[in-house]
């Protein structure tokens, strides 16, 4: 394989700094905790539903305990508590509460209610344990896709119009689709219930969404052969229930940033560290790949000048995820393939930008999106754009691919884009297979100085960041040109101090061995 | 009255009316569906209509592409498109004019509100480095640029406009599925009239669906398509800006 000479040592260096930076904020946020952290977890206690207002049980229990002064113990024993007492389930407890027929107190037997929590977790780790078996053991049946894998979006809003072109894009080859949430559900402090048909410029995350398309992606995929994997979005306020009901459902990837909702949809920055611990925590013991939001930065900030906040940002999300438990493999960092196609010799500088990141990230799943924001209404240029990016993907050896649409600055993709988008990617990725090892960079030549370079500006922004600390540096602006405070955005309601005795039963059981 | 210009679309001869057209059929290839598409495209209106390529793409559907003479022409000469009315001026004109006639910063408020999250046009207006070369509103000294991103709520964006004693209100529009935007721009629109600002603001919005018509038939000032940079809108606030302090002081 083609290979830029690149310094090690700056490399170690750059890394050596994220990982302090992680440390740092993981010390300071693994003090709180966070209502969707603990609705998360009573998710995971097996409690689902919704009251006769359309309100998640989840949220009606937590907002129960919040109100009696009990959360920052941890819902886990609580809940736990009150089913030894009262001889219920975890649901029924979830019930009896939203019809006020009961008022959770502290447990009687403290250490009682800690044990029935870890049992009542074991138990969903099993569930969950069994769903990865299940996932490695049809990909051993029908053998992994070569790489890049081909990524594929569905946006209908419709749950079952998604399925219709689901089904038709992994017929047509899609390896993975992914279910695009509509607009705005980033926001919502709660995680919609059932089946859903109206959303817009997209479908609602819901468990039972999920758990249709998975049936239909396993059914088409028996059929040809192959697993198909499926991504949804794990980001915004409910990043930790959206992981859980992931894990449950067995869906493959996940976005999963551990930033992207500070910048981008202003949540809150400790809100948002909190929860992507938590959900990282659960995706990496499903074995869900998650899916890092890199490629956004250069949407907002120009994709040349901005190239170190990348590769800066991927090291940070890189830790992170190490602290929570996730193997290279399941580290799927994002960029892009956003330069101006006015720049001269900007091709030059995209495989210099994705060399550097598959080299910084030998071993990592990464995911290369197509260009967005250079892309206008002519569709026959865009097609264009789409195939240069699809070249620049199987030369840099890139792992998941999504699919760029000629469509893009027009509408949500018609049946026909997506078929025209997957014969391009195909034609390329057959005619140019080992290209990729055929050909050398050219010592000292302009792709190699590109890429050092950029690395050697990461690594000062990074040195940077780590002086002044991750949340003092987003709020310079130093990623996308976007400025966030510690105190600002939304979503900080729901922080909350953990007690001295507080007790959640998922870390210990699905960070063993981390 | 101004003579008639018909025209039809050109191919290689003049008035040879060829265009080109692609769509997929809900149903799976054969010959029956093949012919289907060319009759689709004959009732389009186009003649000769030739089908140059058809293909199954799975699970019942099939794509086609269509070649055929379109029978329609349209007279040029009638044709009056709704354009804001102002000269759009550069940079440093627009700076002079600010400076000249405002005699203090312009304020523009610009934001995706509602459930929009996508902020490549506004950004694109109001960020510093602009797009395609042509640099954005915050790089303009006479202007105060504030960007608040995406899905902001009206409410917000109102008392927004109310602290920074906001000139302009600028929004962006780009996800248009179901004719959401529609419902988003009027509940702006609405929450302004019933604050009492809507005359002291002026209110524009951009966006990809979006067309000087139908901005002004939802009660806004202007509307910018695609295609419209900075300048183009600054032109058109500080040229609506004059009108309206004359129009007060007449």
């Amino acid at each position: 394989m083609a290979q830029l000479q690149l310094d090690v040592a700056r490399i170690a260096r750059a890394r050596e700094s994220a990982r302090r930076i992680g440390r740092q904020v993981h010390e300071d946020s693994s003090r709180k905790t966070t209502t969707t952290v603990e609705r998360a977890t009573l998710r995971l206690m097996g409690i689902d539903g919704v009251d006769e207002n359309q309100v998640p049980l989840p949220n009606r229990v937590v907002e129960h305990l919040r109100e009696r002064g009990l959360l920052a113990h941890g819902a886990a024993p609580l809940v736990a508590g009150a089913m030894d007492a009262q001889g219920m389930s975890a649901q029924q407890v979830a019930e009896a509460v939203a019809h006020g027929r009961l008022a959770i107190e502290r447990p009687r037997d403290e250490a009682r209610a800690r044990a029935l929590a870890d049992a009542s977790a074991a138990h969903m780790c099993d569930h969950i344990a069994t769903q990865r078996a299940s996932r490695a053991a049809r990909i051993a049946a029908s053998g992994e896709p070569p790489t890049p894998w081909l990524y594929l979006i569905v946006a209908t809003g419709n749950i079952y119009e998604d399925i219709v072109q689901a089904r038709a894009a992994a017929e047509q080859g899609a390896d993975i689709v992914a279910v695009i949430r509509s607009t705005g559900q980033s926001l919502l402090d709660y995680v919609p219930y059932g089946a859903t048909t109206e959303g817009f410029g997209g479908t609602y995350a819901t468990q039972e969404n999920f758990r249709l398309m998975r049936a239909a992606l396993d059914e088409v995929g028996e059929k040809a052969k192959r697993y198909i994997r499926l991504t949804n979005y794990c980001s915004g306020l409910c990043m930790p229930e959206i992981a859980a009901m992931g894990a449950m459902e067995r869906l493959d990837m996940m976005l999963n940033d551990s930033m992207y909702g500070i910048i981008f949809r202003d949540i809150n920055m400790q809100r948002t560290f909190i929860d992507q611990f938590f959900s990282r925590m659960v995706n990496g013991y499903a074995g869900i790949i998650i899916n890092t939001g890199e490629d956004n930065y250069l949407t907002t900030a120009d994709a040349v000048e901005a190239a170190h906040t990348v590769l800066a940002s991927q090291l940070i999300n890189e830790q992170f995820a190490v602290l929570s438990g996730l193997t290279p493999d399941l580290m799927g960092l994002g960029h892009a393939f956003e330069i101006d196609p006015a720049l001269e010799n900007g091709f030059l500088w995209e495989l210099a930008h994705a060399q550097l990141v598959r080299q910084v990230f030998p071993e990592a799943s990464l995911k290369y999106m197509p260009p967005t924001k250079h892309m206008t209404g002519n569709i026959f240029r865009g097609h264009v754009q789409d195939a240069l990016f699809n070249i620049a993907s199987t030369v840099t050896n890139q792992h998941i691919h999504l699919l760029g649409m000629m469509t893009e600055a027009i509408h949500t993709p018609f049946i026909q884009d997506r078929y025209l988008s997957i014969e391009n990617a195909r034609y390329v990725f057959r005619t140019m297979r080992d290209l990729h090892s055929e050909i050398e960079f050219k010592p000292g030549g302009q792709i190699e100085q590109r890429a050092q370079q950029v690395l050697a500006e990461t690594e000062a922004i990074l040195a940077e960041v780590e002086r002044t600390g991750l949340p003092a540096a987003i709020a310079k602006g130093t990623f996308a040109d976007i400025s966030r405070r510690p105190d600002g955005g939304k979503g900080l309601d729901g922080v909350l101090a953990k007690a001295d005795d507080y007790h959640n039963p998922f870390p210990a059981l699905m960070l063993q061995g981390h | 009255m101004q003579q008639a210009k018909w025209i039809k679309p050109y191919g290689d001869t003049l008035d040879d009316g060829r265009v080109q057209l692609s769509f997929t059929l809900p149903v799976a290839m054969d010959d029956n569906a093949k012919e289907a598409a060319r009759r689709l495209a004959l009732a389009m209106g186009l003649e000769e209509p030739a089908v140059s390529h058809a293909q199954d793409i799975g699970q019942g559907f099939s794509f086609y592409v269509v070649y055929g003479q379109c029978k329609h022409r349209v007279d040029l000469s009638t044709i009056k498109v709704a354009k804001p009315d102002f000269e759009v001026l550069d940079k440093d004109e627009i700076n002079r004019l600010i400076a000249e006639k405002m005699g203090r910063k312009m304020v523009v408020l610009g934001a995706c509100i509602e459930t929009d999250a996508h902020t490549v046009g506004i950004d694109a207006i109001m960020n510093m480095k602009g797009y395609n070369g042509h640099k954005g509103l915050e790089s303009y000294h006479e202007i105060r640029a504030i960007n608040l991103g995406a899905q902001v709520d009206s409410e917000d964006l109102v008392a927004r406009a109310i602290d920074e004693r906001a000139d302009v209100i600028l929004v962006s529009q780009v996800v248009t599925q179901k004719n959401i935007h529609l419902d988003n721009l009027t509940r702006l629109s609405d929450i302004l009239e019933a604050e009492g600002l809507r005359e002291k603001v002026i209110l524009v919005v951009g966006g990809p669906r979006i067309s000087h018509e139908l901005a002004k038939e939802l009660g806004y000032d202007a509307g910018f398509g695609p295609g419209s940079y900075a300048e183009n809108v600054a032109s058109f606030a500080i040229d609506e800006w004059i009108k309206r302090s004359a129009r007060k002081a007449a």
